[in-house]
């Protein structure tokens, strides 16, 4: 058994959150006492948060080498960013 | 001192004095969470003991408060639990005084939720919200180190050992206690104690921790001023700087 707790990475849903936010991550035995961890690192215990935690082994992730081919074809083509449209007044938080 | 006020003042004491030795261990756990975690129960606490102290200078109406009941009052005028003011030894002592407080703790407020005096109820429905959440974490905790490696069960089993005297008080009734539970306003002992052993029965089962006997030999006294040892060092680190400077806005 390694003496080191494993990294978790924990992801929060503040109160009036629509999603997610990665906030920061911390070691724990498993996920439980990680939950409980990031509940008072991270949260404070405010009420209605939705809590992720992640083991950080579990998350793959791009690597900057692939960045051109990632995300640089798309830049120069405006026409494949969907930004002409008019968004509607009661279409909130898109 | 009506006996509503007593009975307040002790519930404040208790959360006080347990607040202040948890506040011992910030920068000290074994890990950077259970650090956070030790004293954001410690917050919790300082914060249900100002409550409690805030009533109890309010039915005492002698222009004492908060700050005067905390800082100005001396071992014999506390009436913690001896179980809160014992030292926090190492980390399988603090957790096993902590699960068998919080234990102890989440029934009486639950009772206290319902009892005949409105302000105790309030105190007790805003308490209970941390105190669910300080049992949960206590009894997990006693769970994985009672059952963890031989030395953790080791010194789980031995923490339960050297408190288990300390557990009698918590359910001793005096005459405040049982003339305050004939009006509704205090819970019956017998009922909580009923309820604190079944559910310390159950996680040192699980922890596989061997429960001392129910009717061991308990101490008591904390309740009538009569302390371990222990206090008295507590109170002078504590209430220095306000006996050095008495009276000072801060």
């Amino acid at each position: 058994m390694s003496k080191e707790w494993p990294l978790w990475e924990v992801f929060i849903r503040s109160q009036h959150g629509l999603a997610h936010k990665h906030v920061g991550s911390l070691h724990a035995p498993d996920a439980e006492m990680a939950i409980n961890n990031a509940r008072d690192v991270y949260t404070r215990r405010n009420e209605g948060v939705g809590i992720w935690v992640v083991k950080a082994s579990d998350i793959v992730s791009s690597s900057p080498g692939d960045k051109t081919a990632l995300f640089e074809p798309s830049n120069n083509k405006v026409y494949r960013h969907p930004t002409f449209f008019p968004m509607p007044e009661e279409v909130k938080n898109l | 001192m009506s006996t509503i006020a007593t009975y307040v003042r002790r519930l404040g004491d208790n959360t006080l004095i347990l607040s202040q030795r948890l506040s011992e261990w910030c920068g000290k756990g074994p890990a950077l969470e259970e650090d956070m975690a030790l004293t954001n129960v410690a917050l919790d606490l300082i914060g249900q003991a100002r409550l409690w102290f805030a009533y109890t200078a309010e039915l005492e109406g002698n222009g004492s408060d908060e700050d005067q009941l905390a800082f100005l009052r001396d071992a014999h005028d506390f009436s913690n639990l001896l179980l809160v003011e014992q030292p926090n030894g190492n980390y399988a002592d603090t957790l096993v005084r902590q699960f068998f407080f919080d234990a102890w703790h989440y029934h009486v407020l639950m009772a206290l939720t319902r009892s005949a005096d409105a302000r105790i109820v309030e105190i007790a429905e805003k308490s209970i919200k941390e105190v669910t959440y300080h049992l949960r974490r206590s009894g997990d905790l006693v769970v994985r180190l009672g059952d963890g490696t031989e030395i953790s069960h080791r010194m789980m089993q031995a923490a339960v050992d050297n408190l288990w005297m300390f557990t009698g008080e918590m359910f001793s009734q005096d005459d405040v206690e049982q003339r305050l539970q004939q009006s509704g306003v205090a819970p019956a002992a017998d009922a909580i104690r009923a309820q604190w052993l079944e559910h310390v029965a159950e996680i040192l089962g699980e922890a596989t921790l061997v429960m001392p006997a129910a009717d061991a030999w308990m101490q008591s006294g904390g309740k009538q001023g009569r302390h371990t040892e222990h206090l008295g060092y507590l109170l002078a680190e504590m209430q220095f700087l306000q006996r050095a400077y008495p009276g000072s806005k801060w």
